[in-house]
C-alpha cells in the first residue's frame, strides 16, 4: 500500500491515544470510518458498486462472459479478478509504473483465495454445460484513492457488485450436426441473480503497539508493524486469513486478533444485507447518484 | 448499412436528438479528498474521471524538467469495464498513450506553465463508461479538475465531437454514431478567444465541407462551456464560506 510520512512525535501520539482506546480522528478501535455503498454505479456491466470508506474509494465492475470451465473442476464456472491501481495515493514514484502493478497482483491473488471457492459463491449454478461451457465473472476492481484498509473496501464491494449482478439466461438448444447453441434470453428481466448469503467480508487488524485496530487509516498503518488479514463470512466463519507486514506477532496476539475480526467482521454482514435489499426494492425509483453527490 | 438511420427525414438522430443538440453534461468537482483537484464528468452515458496532482517538483527524471515553464504528464485509461466488450489492457495500448498525447498537447496550450517553471502537473484521467466523444469528455473532465486544483489557465478548455451526416453537421457524437462510418472531427477550444486548442480528424470530408463542420464543433463547445462555467460557479458557492 502507499506510505506516508510520519515523524516520531506522531508515532507515540498515535500509540499512546490507542492504549487508551481512543484513535486520532475519535473512533474506538474496532470502530469502522462512515462507509457509503451505492450498486448499479456503471449501467454498461452486469453488476457493479462503489464504495466508499473515509477517504478510500474503490469502484468494482463484474462482467460475465462465456468461456471454457477450468480442466479440473468441469462443472462449475470461476471468477477472475483484476485490480487496477489508477493513481497512487499520493503520487509517489514507487508507484508508478511498475510497483502499482505488484500492488495489483498482490490485491489480486489474495481476492482469489478469499472468493473464488465453492463455499464462498455457488459455482455450480454459472455452469453451463459441464466440460463445454460456463459462466465467467470478470470481477475488475478501480482503486480510486486510497487511504488504508483496501482490502475491507474491496471485498464490501465484491460482495455488493455479485448481489447487484444480472446474469442473463441461457438455453441450450441442439442443432442438426449435433453441436450445441447457446442462445441468450433477450428480455433483460430474465436473469439470475448470486446468492451472496455465504460471500465473506475481509477485516483487516493492524497491530499498533500492545493493541489491535479494525480499518486503520494510512497514518495508523504507517504505525503499525504488522496485519493480520481474515475474511470472515456472516455466521462469523473465518474462510482465509493471513499476516502481512515487515514486523512479527506472537501467537497470543494473533489469537487475540482472531476473536477480535470475527466480532467485527460479523457485525458487518447484517447491516450491509440490508442495505443492498432496500436499494434492490427501490428498484427503479431509486435515485442514482454515483458521484454525483 | 440498413435499418440504422443516423439521422433521420425528420431531422432525428438515433437517440432522439436534433443535429445540433449535445448529450445531457453533468459534473461534479471536487470529488476525492486527496487529489489536489479532481472532477467527475458525464455527457450523456459516457463518464469520466478526473483527477490533477500539482504544480509540485519534477519526479522522476530531473532532466526532463524545463528551465522556464511546467510540464504537464497526462495519462489516460479506460477501465476494464468501460466497454461493451471487456478490454484487458486499461494502460499502455497504443490508442491511450496517442490520447493522452494529444491531452497533453491541448493543456500545455490553456494552462499557464510559465508560472511554475521546473515543476511538473499531472493530469489522469479515467473513463468509466464508454459511449462516444471520449476525447471530448476527457478534456472537460480535466478542465474542471485543473480549475479545482488552482492552477490558472487562459481560459475553459472545451472539447467536442462532431460528425458529418448527409450535408449535416452533428454535434457530440455517440458511440453508435462514431463506429457507423461518420467521418468525425474533434475539437478542442477555448471559448472566450474562439482559439483551437486541438483539432483532430482521421476520416474522409469533402474540403468544402470542412468551414461548416468546425463551426459547427466551436459552436458546440461554446454551449459546453456554459456548462462547465456554472458548475464551477455552483461549486465556489457551495463551498465558499463568504456566501452563507
Amino acid at each position: 500500500m502507499a506510505t506516508v510520512q510520519v515523524s516520531e512525535a506522531e508515532k507515540v501520539y498515535i500509540l499512546h491515544g490507542i492504549r487508551d482506546d481512543l484513535r486520532v480522528d475519535g473512533r474506538g478501535c474496532e470502530d469502522y470510518r462512515h462507509m457509503e455503498v451505492e450498486t448499479d454505479v456503471v449501467s454498461n456491466t452486469d453488476g457493479s458498486a462503489k464504495v466508499t470508506l473515509g477517504h478510500t474509494a474503490v469502484l468494482v465492475g463484474i462482467k460475465a462472459e462465456i468461456g471454457k470451465p477450468r480442466p479440473m473442476i468441469a462443472n462449475e464456472g470461476y471468477l477472475e479478478f483484476f485490480v487496477d491501481w489508477w493513481v497512487s495515493a499520493n503520487a509517489t514514484p514507487e508507484f508508478e509504473g511498475r510497483g502499482g502493478e505488484e500492488l495489483g497482483t498482490e490485491l489480486s491473488n489474495t481476492l482469489y483465495k478469499v472468493f473464488n471457492n465453492q463455499h464462498s459463491l455457488d459455482l455450480k449454478s454459472l455452469c453451463i454445460s459441464p466440460g463445454e461451457h460456463c459462466w465467467v465473472l470478470y470481477v475488475d476492481v478501480l482503486l480510486l484513492q486510497c487511504d488504508g484498509n483496501l482490502y475491507d473496501a474491496i471485498s464490501v464491494a465484491i460482495k455488493a457488485a455479485l448481489f447487484n449482478t444480472k446474469i442473463p439466461r441461457v438455453h441450450i438448444s441442439t442443432d442438426e450436426e449435433g453441436g450445441k447453441e447457446i442462445e441468450l434470453s433477450d428480455d433483460p428481466y430474465d436473469c439470475m441473480r448470486l446468492d451472496v448469503e455465504n460471500v465473506p467480508c475481509i477485516v483487516t487488524l493492524c497491530k499498533i503497539g500492545h493493541r489491535h485496530v479494525v480499518d486503520a487509516t494510512l497514518l495508523e498503518k504507517a504505525c503499525s508493524v504488522a496485519s493480520l488479514i481474515i475474511s470472515v463470512t456472516h455466521r462469523g466463519i473465518i474462510t482465509c486469513s493471513r499476516k502481512v507486514g515487515r514486523g512479527s506477532l506472537d501467537p497470543e496476539s494473533i489469537c487475540e486478533m482472531i476473536e477480535a475480526g470475527k466480532r467485527v467482521g460479523k457485525a458487518l454482514h447484517p447491516p450491509l444485507m440490508k442495505l443492498l435489499q432496500q436499494e434492490e426494492s427501490l428498484g427503479k425509483k431509486r435515485q442514482k447518484v454515483g458521484f454525483l453527490c | 448499412m440498413a435499418g440504422l438511420e443516423l439521422l433521420s427525414d425528420q431531422g432525428y438522430r438515433l437517440d432522439g436528438r436534433k443535429a445540433t443538440e449535445l448529450r445531457k453534461v453533468q459534473a461534479r468537482m471536487g470529488v476525492f479528498a486527496q487529489a489536489d483537484g479532481s472532477a467527475y464528468l458525464e455527457q450523456g452515458n459516457t463518464k469520466a474521471l478526473a483527477v490533477v496532482y500539482g504544480p509540485h517538483e519534477m519526479r522522476g527524471s530531473r532532466s526532463r524538467a524545463l528551465h522556464d515553464r511546467a510540464v504537464i504528464n497526462c495519462q489516460y485509461s479506460m477501465a476494464t469495464f468501460s466497454t461493451a466488450e471487456r478490454k484487458r489492457r486499461p494502460h499502455g495500448d497504443r490508442k491511450s498513450t496517442e490520447m493522452s498525447l494529444h491531452l497533453k498537447q491541448t493543456f500545455e496550450a490553456a494552462v499557464m506553465t510559465q508560472l511554475f517553471p521546473r515543476s511538473q502537473i499531472d493530469i489522469y484521467v479515467k473513463i468509466l463508461q464508454s459511449d462516444g466523444g471520449n476525447y471530448s469528455v476527457c478534456v472537460n473532465a480535466a478542465t474542471l479538475a485543473v480549475i479545482d486544483a488552482g492552477i490558472p489557465m487562459r481560459d475553459y478548455v472545451c472539447a467536442c465531437t462532431v460528425g458529418f451526416v448527409d450535408e449535416t453537421p452533428l454535434a457530440d457524437l455517440c458511440y453508435a454514431e462514431e463506429s457507423g462510418g461518420v467521418s468525425s472531427l474533434a475539437l478542442a477550444l477555448l471559448p472566450r478567444g474562439g482559439q483551437i486548442a486541438l483539432v483532430q480528424m482521421d476520416a474522409r470530408l469533402h474540403q468544402d465541407h470542412l468551414e461548416t463542420l468546425i463551426e459547427a464543433a466551436m459552436t458546440a463547445c461554446k454551449c459546453v462551456s456554459k456548462v462547465l462555467d456554472e458548475v464551477v460557479r455552483q461549486h465556489l458557492q457551495e463551498t465558499s464560506v463568504l456566501s452563507r
